[in-house]
């Protein structure tokens, strides 16, 4: 079946947009791993250096699958492989 | 024909890697792109840093002024983080985890003085995560010798085999694109908001700059210096 180049690049911009939705997990994930932080420099300020450092590792672990969302996203719009 | 269906093709929308000049490799056609341009940039500026630090070190005074004071505070901050992450083994790594520090971060915020950051090209991150890879590798072999590596390859039962293996090639993997992505997001929004928004873009950018360079440029050097010792005290075992 032929489509339309078009088409094709109507349907990428779509699924781009769907791509990103992936933001949402690591968005609620951060904001998780932040309120806990918060919770615990609290409990025990002495430890706010250390609280914070775990804190931004555990966010940019988490970060990353919104980043991969990001970039088929990307990779959508702009390499554009599914249009011939 | 397609470029002008996208709205951002069209607006002068651009962050994409651009070629400079192309020169012939053993028969191959290789391109210098504005990264290599910019990563020279980078590296001509760190150099003369090193340089001019160097020359204020050797007459160091006991009672540090002026610019000994900077590099004193960057090497002790560095030294800080670095013995706080791996104890007894922070020397052995200083040299390699300090100097990727200060590149990572120069070139993330370089989107400050007008150059599409380096590390916004997978082509300068990737190397960076397989130098991780290599690291993690050699240290877990010289600390745990072989029969440690392969009791940590089956770790539950010999049948998880594949899975560490494909835990363990994932690292430099997901290392690398975390910054990539970051860096290039930040490159892709402040393009959007040059391109798309020309006409008011004139001086409320510079708080985008802020968070999208400075704040999540410098965050992602941290990040990547982090898992990277966190990962070799890992490959090292504890004792």
């Amino acid at each position: 079946m032929e489509f339309n180049s078009n088409f094709i690049l109507g349907c990428s911009a779509i699924g781009a947009g769907l791509a990103v939705i992936a933001g949402i997990g690591p968005g609620v994930g951060q904001g998780i791993a932040a309120g806990h932080a918060a919770a615990a420099v609290g409990r025990n300020p002495g430890a706010k250096s250390d609280v914070t450092s775990t804190m931004l590792l555990g966010q940019a672990v988490a970060e990353t699958t919104g980043l991969y969302g990001l970039l088929v996203a990307m990779l959508l719009m702009f390499v554009k492989p599914l249009v011939p | 024909m397609y470029d002008g269906v996208l709205l951002a093709a069209d607006s002068g929308v651009d962050f994409f890697i651009h070629k400079v000049f192309s020169y012939n490799w053993f028969g191959h056609e290789v391109w210098i792109t504005t990264s290599h341009v910019c990563i020279l940039i980078v590296f001509l500026i760190l150099t003369v840093f090193a340089l001019c630090a160097n020359a204020a070190m050797k007459k160091a005074n006991d009672v540090p002024t002026g610019f000994q004071n900077v590099v004193e505070l960057i090497v002790e901050l560095l030294d800080h983080m670095l013995k706080t992450n791996m104890g007894s083994h922070a020397h052995q790594f200083a040299n390699y985890i300090e100097t990727v520090f200060v590149f990572i971060l120069l070139s993330n915020i370089s989107g400050l003085l007008g150059l599409r950051p380096p590390t916004a090209d997978y082509g300068v991150t990737f190397p960076l995560g397989v130098i991780t890879f290599c690291l993690i590798f050699v240290n877990k072999i010289r600390y745990q010798k072989v029969s440690g590596f392969l009791k940590g390859l089956c770790d539950p039962w010999p049948i998880w085999a594949p899975i560490n293996v494909i835990g363990d090639v994932a690292v430099p993997i997901s290392l690398s694109l975390r910054l990539f992505a970051n860096v290039l997001s930040g490159t892709v929004m402040m393009a959007l908001v040059y391109g798309l928004l020309k006409w008011i873009a004139l001086f409320w950018p510079a708080a985008l700059h802020v968070y999208f360079d400075l704040f999540s440029g410098a965050i992602q050097t941290y990040v990547f210096c982090m898992l990277t010792m966190t990962y070799i005290s890992d490959a090292i075992g504890e004792k």
